[in-house]
């Protein structure tokens, strides 16, 4: 069949009426476009500069559509249509991608101008009691924080483990398919709701307004569980059944099996899962609001009355610093940026199990 | 062989006492679940209960149920529309840049930061709103009266503070960028190799390449991840209860002081000084939320199921 096609050069159609090959075609030079969109930037800001001010919210609205126009329009003038088309949306995805970023660097930023100036060693060896104005800290919060979570995950961990073997090991049927469509739906509960299902809980056997640590940690369980189940089934899944399989074989017990090959098989990946699951919790705010309140002073018995804890701690000392307010307000920075901190201690944890215990693949 | 002709019953093997054990927790725990799903629901209408047969005279401000959860409802819906209208295409660019356009070495890492930013407290989120977004919105505000007052969205006046449903909602719209661009990011991610490398081989540029290839593959991903974060949005409790001036009725007016509240952020402003029937109140405004996000959360579902079915994405 080769005889009969004709030679013609790459992205010809025969018969085409303007034959010759693709490479013959104008292009931009290797950083035209690139330079064409700076330039528009600078138009931009030397339009903003003329007429009236120059700032920089204006500069960069400006400066994106000329630059994206300028770009278009040239490549839509040497290189034709579709290639135009191609570096206009090229440059529109990547502006889009550096103006998406301004907020989240802007973010980052601000916690930590603001946080840095009280991130000292009074902030983590005092609590509120007896504070009025300067001073003060969050070692009440921080140690409330550390017990609510705690609890969370010693009533979390089990139960998602759990469920997730159910799912991947035992489960069949429509019991299995109801289970996995309402983690789903669990994963979608509003923090502020597990928070009210909480108290609604409680406030039937204790009465109405009953504050108590373990309620805080009962409605972070309901945010956690499902992050745990995702997580642990998704790990679960990817053991190999052949493992399985051999213990099987070689007249292991299921539960011996579970216990003794898949888990300790995954075990790198449950960890990085729970670690995740820790830090999405230990920053929830809304449910510990409205189930363990605030206190100035260390409460560390979470079966006896409010307790304090850092997100709440921070809220309240944004929204209510007291007189004069400069101190409450550094107070509420410092405890963002220690939870932010946290945070990501937390995510390079979860990093770095997935490290160190992954299972060895070589052979 | 005769003496294999009988096996003593191969398919049920010996139930040990460790096997019944451990799979009677495994299915109890499994079954828990649906405990305190139901649970949730159970709890929020007892204690919602007081307040939705109440007379409308006992409840707060003397209104009815309904008078008194219309315009927080309507609250939370706008502020996440308004999310929702922003964060969606800005998180669908991300994640295609970071996919396709970004640097290979880069991607990786912009995708663990990005993955990182979704960690981030909420509260924070309310924090950067009031000390950095609404200042900073405060003269657009003022621009958007006077030139764009014609508009319904803008009528004014404009805020002096920056505390409006439009900072509120763009707030939110940083809150869930990171999970629509990570939920995209992913289906972009699982568009089959050889489709794309077929499109780029007939000579389609990356634009046309991503047009023909991954978007009609990672539509309803998409579409998936925009409702997990409308569904975010809506329950989003601090970050809103911070930055939004709530002192209004329902309107459209997105830059003036006097603003609907939502229901999430009128709990979490309420309910430690609430006591009596104005808590069950509360709840019963929590429960109309429960519902909608539940439906908001099966839809997205819905619709990833519905493809899971012949994208081999499990």
């Amino acid at each position: 069949m080769s005889t009969e096609t004709p030679l013609v050069p790459v992205g010809t159609r025969p018969g085409s009426s303007t034959p010759g090959p693709v490479r013959t075609r104008r292009r931009l030079p290797r950083y035209g476009a690139v330079g064409l969109f700076l330039g528009g930037l600078v138009v931009g800001a030397l339009l903003t500069a003329v007429t009236g001010g120059f700032s920089i919210a204006l500069t960069v609205v400006y400066g994106v559509v000329l630059g994206t126009l300028a770009v278009y329009l040239v490549s839509r003038s040497v290189e034709g249509r579709r290639k135009a088309t191609d570096r206009l949306v090229t440059t529109v995805v990547t502006s889009a991608f550096a103006i998406a970023m301004v907020p989240l660097v802007s973010l980052v930023y601000t916690v930590l101008d603001n946080g840095l100036d009280r991130l000292d060693s009074e902030f983590f060896n005092s609590s509120m009691l007896g504070i009025v104005g300067e001073g003060g800290g969050a070692y009440h919060a921080i140690l409330g924080t550390v017990i609510i979570t705690a609890l969370t995950a010693v009533i979390s961990v089990p139960i998602g483990l759990l469920t997730a073997i159910y799912l991947v090991e035992y489960g069949s049927g429509r019991l299995k398919k109801a289970i996995t469509f309402l983690v789903d739906v669990m994963t979608g509960i509003p923090s502020i709701v597990a928070g009210l299902f909480a108290y609604a809980l409680f406030a039937l056997f204790f009465g109405p307004g009953i504050r108590l640590g373990i309620m805080g940690a009962v409605a972070l369980s309901v945010l956690m569980i499902p992050v745990v189940v995702r997580s642990a089934e998704e790990v679960l899944k990817l053991v190999p059944n052949e493992l399985r399989e051999a213990a099987y074989a070689l007249g292991v017990p299921k539960w011996r099996t579970v216990l003794k090959v898949v888990i300790p098989t995954s075990i790198a990946g449950l960890g990085t899962g729970i670690t995740l699951a820790v830090a999405r919790v230990i920053g929830e705010t809304a449910p510990l609001l409205v189930t363990v309140g605030i206190v100035t002073g260390t409460n560390l018995n979470p079966f006896d009355g409010r307790m304090a804890t850092l997100p709440v701690f921070s809220y309240y000392q944004l929204t209510q610093p007291g007189f004069p307010p400069e101190f409450g307000i550094e107070r509420a920075w410092t405890a963002a940026l220690v939870l932010i901190i946290l945070v990501m201690a937390l995510n390079v944890v979860a990093r770095l199990i997935t490290r160190f215990f992954a299972p060895k693949t070589g052979r | 062989m005769t003496t294999t002709s009988a096996p003593p019953a191969p398919a049920q093997p010996k139930r040990r006492l460790g096997d019944r054990l451990f799979a009677g927790s495994a299915t109890g725990a499994g079954i828990l679940i649906l405990v305190v799903l139901a649970g949730v629901a159970i709890f929020l209408v007892t204690e919602a209960w007081p307040a939705i047969t109440a007379d409308s005279a006992d409840l707060p401000d003397g209104k009815s149920l309904a008078a008194y959860i219309a315009p927080l409802l309507f609250g939370t819906l706008l502020a996440a529309v308004i999310a929702l209208i922003v964060a969606t295409p800005l998180g669908v660019a991300i994640a295609l840049y970071v996919s396709y356009y970004a640097p290979k070495r880069l991607a990786a890492t912009m995708g663990y930061v990005i993955d990182l930013l979704a960690a981030i407290p909420s509260v924070v989120y309310g924090f950067w709103g009031i000390a950095a977004l609404a200042p900073a919105m405060v003269p657009f505000y003022g621009w958007a009266a006077e030139h764009l007052g014609w508009i319904p969205f803008f009528a004014g006046p404009a805020s002096t503070t920056g505390k409006t449903m439009l900072t509120a909602g763009l707030v939110l719209a940083v809150m869930i960028l990171p999970i629509i661009s990570a939920i995209s990011r992913e289906v972009f991610g699982q568009a089959p190799a050889l489709h794309r490398e077929a499109a780029l081989a007939l000579g389609a540029t990356r634009w046309e390449m991503i047009k023909m290839a991954v978007l009609p593959y990672g539509k309803s991903g998409v579409i998936a991840g925009a409702m997990l974060g409308l569904g975010r949005a809506l329950g989003e409790t601090l970050a809103v209860a911070i930055v939004l001036s709530a002192s209004g009725g329902i309107t459209f007016n997105l830059i003036s002081s006097s603003n609907p509240s939502t229901i999430a952020a009128n709990i979490a402003l309420q309910f430690p000084e609430s006591s009596g029937l104005a808590v069950n109140a509360l709840i019963a405004s929590g429960l109309a939320l429960f519902v909608i996000t539940l439906a908001v959360n099966m839809f997205a579902r819905w619709i990833v199921t519905r493809r899971a079915d012949f994208s081999g994405a499990n």
